[in-house]
């Protein structure tokens, strides 16, 4: 089943094409990983996806539908989450409250379950559940990573956009995020900007790799190791 | 989160208690300060709501201060409205402007906004003096007569009654302060703090922001407007003056002496102000030096205000 397709994308900069007539195809439930050098073109890429960058050319359609031309909060409720580079919680709330604004979004929840339990459950499954009423701003960086992480999910996406999510974290709180993600595939598919490696290996179905605007390759983690041109480009061999 | 909560609603309350009580301790004079301080003070909550909240900047608040004080004064002296009709009548033209304003003004930001504001502002400034055979200019007009006495039934409620009016402005007081408190913790309050904090990330939560500052905008403005056309109707006076940028700027410094983003902020900002002025006044004519001597120590040392202050020093849970 596929999710979501682009057709011939395009980002122009001026002279500078930053994503060139770019054909993607994400299927439902995968995890899929985009590596490439940097400007590559992987973050206009992704901000195209959600709404952020305006496309200069091409179609996007998520579940059959052209989305296009859809500004960014809308995209949102039809279910692309997007979570940020550089950290971008709201700095001088609680945790409690970044997370409410992401939960009260879809108010589906039930008449048994007040928005309060449904923000600590959310807060719980990043394991922040004890930090609810600290101010965001002075939580250590990792734990704004989780934050992040926690609006992004809170959302109740069924596509989930990671960008460069483990920069910055210690060896520790990466084992404990790539639990996080694989546990996150039941319910949403997951798009990841990553330059570390082993967590591409270890978590990516399939890996698309990027250079100068467009598609060098894609498929599988073993499949793109070997890749001759993949190994030229990107992994410096 | 449930205690905090009882805490702020219980402080609110007793302010109002406070507030009602005052009434029987106050001499004469002062009387009549606190009936125009609460008056104002809804104007300094409905600054409050877009720029403490929302973190919009405007500078021509006193088009939507005068929406109200012109709507309720023309329609009672030309219209032979009656105060409770006049009252509507200004917080309606105060709705409609700031929607139509904010229509506009809200497709820009920042000092862009502090402008677009400032001259649509200034463009109700002089239109208040061009059509001055209908508001009177400068010189403005007085109200009296039927448009001072509410009839509810069989009693009479006399505006120039120094009891009624002081009630009738801690009646709009408490309306605008507990709407206020109910509006900053719920959920749309949450979003409005969440764009002043950080706009980009609010719209990649799956909020329409403009949506949020339009409705923001215009509550400010039904609550500014509901201050001037109380303002005209209880102390009876309507003129171009409440039209001019000082107009605009009042609230601004009314709001960051009592504490941006706080809800009872503006009463103390207001009333700290007001006596300010009133003090100063009564020792040489060029009192406004001492008051901008007074406010560029106070944002010295209290930068976050009165009630800010308190906040970041022993109350956080204050709303």
């Amino acid at each position: 089943m596929t999710l979501l397709t682009t057709r011939g994308l395009s980002r122009h900069f001026g002279g500078l094409k930053a994503v060139d007539c770019v054909d993607f195809t994400l299927e439902r439930g995968e995890i899929r990983a985009i590596i490439g050098p940097n400007g590559a073109g992987k973050t206009t890429l992704v901000g195209m996806i959600c709404g952020r960058v305006v496309p200069s050319a091409g179609r996007i359609a998520f579940e059959d539908h052209d989305i296009t031309h859809l500004s960014a909060w809308r995209r949102v409720a039809l279910g692309i989450a997007y979570t940020f580079q550089i950290t971008s919680v709201f700095a001088n709330l609680s945790c409690f409250d970044n997370v409410a604004l992401a939960v009260q979004r879809h108010a589906t929840n039930g008449l048994h379950r007040s928005l309060a339990d449904e923000v600590m459950q959310q807060l719980d499954r990043v394991g922040l559940r004890h930090r609810a009423d600290v101010i965001a701003a002075t939580l250590p960086y990792g734990h704004q990573r989780l934050l992040e992480l926690a609006l992004g999910l809170a959302l109740q996406p069924k596509l989930l956009i990671l960008d460069e999510p483990t920069q910055g974290l210690s060896d520790a709180e990466i084992a404990g995020f790539c639990g996080l993600v694989r546990a996150v595939t039941s319910e949403a598919t997951v798009l990841l900007i990553e330059h570390n490696m082993p967590v591409v290996m270890e978590l990516a179905h399939r890996i698309t790799v990027m250079e100068n605007g467009r598609i060098l390759a894609e498929g599988l983690p073993d499949e793109i190791r070997a890749d001759r041109d993949v190994q030229r480009a990107y992994l410096g061999a | 989160m449930h205690s905090e909560d009882r805490r702020a609603l219980l402080l609110h309350l007793v302010t109002l208690a406070g507030l009602f009580a005052l009434q029987f301790l106050l001499p004469a004079y002062h009387h009549t300060n606190f009936a125009r301080i609460m008056v104002l003070a809804c104007y300094a909550m409905g600054y409050n709501l877009l720029m403490g909240y929302v973190g919009l900047l405007s500078l021509g608040h006193a088009m939507l201060f005068v929406a109200g004080l012109y709507g309720a004064g023309l329609s009672a002296e030309h219209l032979g409205f009656g105060p409770l009709t006049a009252f509507v009548t200004g917080v309606v033209a105060g709705s409609v402007l700031s929607f139509a304003v904010g229509m506009i003004a809200l497709r820009t930001s920042g000092v862009a906004f502090m402008i677009v504001t400032l001259m649509f502002s200034q463009a109700v400034f002089l239109s208040t003096l061009y059509f001055s055979g209908l508001t009177g200019g400068d010189e403005g007009f007085v109200l009296q007569g039927a448009a001072r006495r509410i009839h509810a039934g069989s009693i009479i409620l006399d505006l120039s009654n120094r009891t009624t009016r002081y009630n009738l402005a801690l009646l709009l007081f408490s309306i605008c302060l507990m709407a206020s408190f109910a509006l900053v913790r719920s959920s749309a309050g949450r979003v409005f703090i969440a764009i002043r904090e950080n706009e980009e990330r609010t719209v990649m939560l799956g909020y329409d922001s403009f949506r949020y500052k339009l409705l923001a905008t215009v509550l400010s403005g039904t609550m500014s407007a509901a201050s001037g056309a109380a303002y005209a109707l209880l102390f009876a006076y309507v003129g171009s003056t409440f039209a001019s940028i000082q107009y605009s700027i009042l609230p601004l410094l009314w709001v960051l002496l009592g504490g941006v983003g706080t809800t009872l902020g503006p009463l103390f900002g207001t009333a700290a102000m007001f006596y300010l002025i009133d003090f100063t006044s009564d020792y040489t004519s060029s009192y406004l030096l001492f008051v901008g001597l007074a406010l560029v120590l106070i944002v010295l040392l209290f930068p976050q205000g009165i009630l800010g202050t308190v906040r970041a020093k022993a109350a956080p849970w204050l709303p």
